[in-house]
């Protein structure tokens, strides 16, 4: 019985992978370097997927880069320092972030955050060292940072909920052992909890990253849909788009076979990145535990 | 004991006297409203441009002929297509007509024009409301990233009464397939030489944010001082946004209304009657509106392959559609189909056929 339904979880995935490569097969055939290719014109059948992968990547690396500090920062605040009543209203709230369905924070960013952005973010930085490329105008709202941005409210709980479980389950006598040395809290968070679950944490990180990469809705409605980043400007504050985004924007309304399969092609290489984040994360953690076990 | 047997049998009295009541109900039902006609489902689906009014046609056909049940699922162009050519559509909404290609692969599809629509250009200036003049080559410069500031001189030039800002424009358009984006960028390949995006559901945009759907747009501009977008007339009606005015083939600056987009679908006509799925945007005459577009109901020619009753209920819906239920298009913002229009659906509409009889 349980080894049945752990076949069917093995099937589930080798049907989905199958899928996908039969159905872009004619466009593998068509560019097999598709992944490369910085034009996607559909009138004239150029189908390169190189924006959006970039897109895709840059977007969940920069809300990654945003949410580790604060959900660290948060962690610690949570389990070290915070009082009883602050603790329990902090949980409640990081919990029911978490169960926010993507589209109502789509909604929130294109209608909230997007104007808010615009007006104290991007004109402000655009207007003092726009010359640098990374940041260089016109200020749209919708772009790549906001995308990020709403992707780093909805990782946050992630990796904060596991990292709080973690910094809770570091055993009482090493605390102890250390408070008994005189150790301030800081330097206990810093020398035990800390390092006794960064492994954990590491893998919160990854899974969030996962999250980020597959985030569809609530990026197509803030990321701006555009499919020139970064060839014509790389700002971080010009609009872009990602993987999913494409898909979905396009999907229901491909006719041509090509244009159907080069977007089931993207979606096979967002497969094929998600894999290669999650085994590669899964090969660091076994080698640092591995040396751990060694020390 | 014996009260209780007396309340027994009068509450089975009472049970059987409503399920006569019931049983004659639903006789005189059938008899009155059925009449001869035979009870069919039809399922349909295609363009989301003209769900609200194919809906609007479902519920009123169905009040005069209850035992036709139509559904009409709103999922695209594109899927409407496939769910044809698949035969899971008995028929299909869609914006464009089809491709040559598409036809030798699914020969014996029939084009019915069956509403259509305005493509407005809508803009967010401060202090300008509607109707400010554009040419087909100011509005494709605009769209290709070649004008990028609203006081541009060739704006200025054909809008003398306005004071243009020094602002720039923020090019919004459908980050999606669109029936939309087709029409517009037919009209600009069309009616402007400098256009060299081409045409279609998708074309690749070298400026500007994407936003998904009418709505997408529409809100995106509300936001964003200097934004220009497309959009569908009714939505840009209803939201209140302002609009252009643009040049059609007689060099007036025609304001797009219901009346001035069927007339550019009554001047289509004649082309219409050649070839049912000519491009019909820019059509000359006096105030025609340019971006004007139909949308069609796609059907096979031959429906043996459904049952009869069926294949009656769609060729009757279909052709009460074009004549009837164009009474329901105004209140819903929909230019009425012009009666040379009319001629032509009613036309094909006679090509449809069961086992080689024709079934109107």
């Amino acid at each position: 019985m349980v080894g049945a339904s752990s076949l069917i979880v093995v099937a589930f995935f080798m049907m989905i992978f199958a899928m996908l490569v039969v159905r872009s097969y004619p466009s593998i055939i068509n560019d097999p370097l598709m992944a490369f290719g910085s034009t996607w014109d559909v009138n004239l059948g150029i189908y390169g997927g190189l924006p959006a992968i970039l897109g895709t990547l840059a977007s969940s690396a920069i809300a990654v880069a945003f949410a580790v500090p604060i959900s660290l920062g948060m962690s610690i605040f949570f389990t070290e320092y915070a009082p009883k009543k602050v603790r329990a209203a902090l949980s409640v709230t990081i919990d029911m972030l978490a169960t926010i369905p993507s589209v109502i924070f789509g909604i929130w960013g294109l209608w909230v955050i997007a104007p808010f952005v615009k007006t104290y973010i991007q004109e402000p930085i655009i207007g003092s060292i726009g010359f640098i490329p990374l940041f260089s105008g016109p200020a749209y709202g919708l772009s790549l940072f906001l995308a990020s941005l709403v992707l780093t409210f909805m990782i946050v709980p992630i990796i904060s909920s596991l990292t709080i479980s973690l910094l809770t389950s570091t055993p009482v006598e090493l605390r102890e052992a250390m408070i008994s040395l005189g150790a301030t809290r800081w330097e206990v968070v810093r020398h035990v909890a800390l390092p006794f679950s960064k492994l954990g944490i590491f893998a919160a990180i990854i899974l969030a990253l996962g999250r980020g990469l597959g985030e569809t809705m609530a990026v197509t409605m803030v990321i701006g849909n555009s499919f020139v980043w970064p060839f014509s400007s790389p700002s971080l504050f010009a609009p872009a788009s990602t993987i999913t985004s494409k898909i979905a924007s396009e999907l229901y309304e491909a006719v041509d076979v090509l244009h159907v399969s080069s977007l089931v092609g993207l979606g096979l290489i967002l497969l094929v990145i998600t894999l290669a984040v999650n085994l590669s994360a899964r090969l660091i953690i076994t080698r640092i535990s591995r040396r751990n076990a060694a020390e | 004991m014996f009260l209780e047997d007396r309340r027994g049998i009068s509450k089975i009295l009472g049970v059987g006297i409503v399920a006569v009541v019931l049983v004659a109900a639903g006789i005189l039902y059938y008899t009155q409203f059925m009449g001869a006609e035979q009870p069919a489902t039809i399922t349909a689906g295609g363009a989301s441009f003209p769900y609200p009014l194919i809906s609007k046609w479902v519920s009123e056909y169905n009040k005069l002929h209850p035992a036709v049940q139509i559904t009409y699922q709103s999922v695209g162009s594109g899927a409407g297509q496939n769910g044809l050519f698949a035969k899971t559509f008995d028929f299909a909404g869609s914006d464009a007509p089809l491709t040559d290609s598409q036809m030798s692969q699914n020969p014996g599809v029939l084009h019915i024009p069956e509403t259509g629509g305005g493509i407005v250009v809508a803009y967010n200036i401060p202090n300008i409301g509607s109707g400010m003049n554009l040419t087909a080559d100011v509005i494709a410069k605009i769209f290709q990233g070649n004008i990028t500031k609203w006081n541009d001189p060739a704006i200025a030039a054909i809008n003398p009464a306005l004071t243009l800002p020094d602002l720039n424009i923020v090019v919004i358009r459908r980050s999606d397939s669109s029936g939309t984006t087709n029409g517009f960028t037919t009209y600009l390949r069309n009616a402007s030489s400098v256009w060299l995006l081409g045409s279609g559901t998708t074309v690749n945009w070298p400026v500007g944010i994407g936003a998904s759907g009418n709505s997408g747009v529409a809100s995106t501009l509300q936001q964003t001082p200097g934004g220009v977008g497309y959009l569908e007339f009714f939505y840009a009606k209803n939201n209140s946004i302002p609009y252009a005015k643009v040049m059609n083939r007689n060099g007036q600056f025609v304001e797009p209304t219901l009346s001035s987009i069927s007339k550019a679908l009554g001047a289509a006509a004649p082309l219409l009657a050649s070839d049912v799925r000519a491009p019909v945007v820019n059509m000359p005459g006096d105030d025609v509106y340019p971006i004007s577009v139909f949308t069609y109901i796609l059907v096979y020619k031959d429906l043996s392959y459904m049952p009869e009753a069926k294949a009656k209920a769609v060729a009757n819906f279909l052709w009460w559609i074009v004549h009837d239920g164009q009474s329901h298009s105004e209140a819903l913002l929909y230019p009425r189909l012009p009666s040379s229009v009319v001629t032509i659906a009613e036309a094909n509409l006679r090509q449809l056929t069961y086992n080689g009889r024709p079934l109107l």
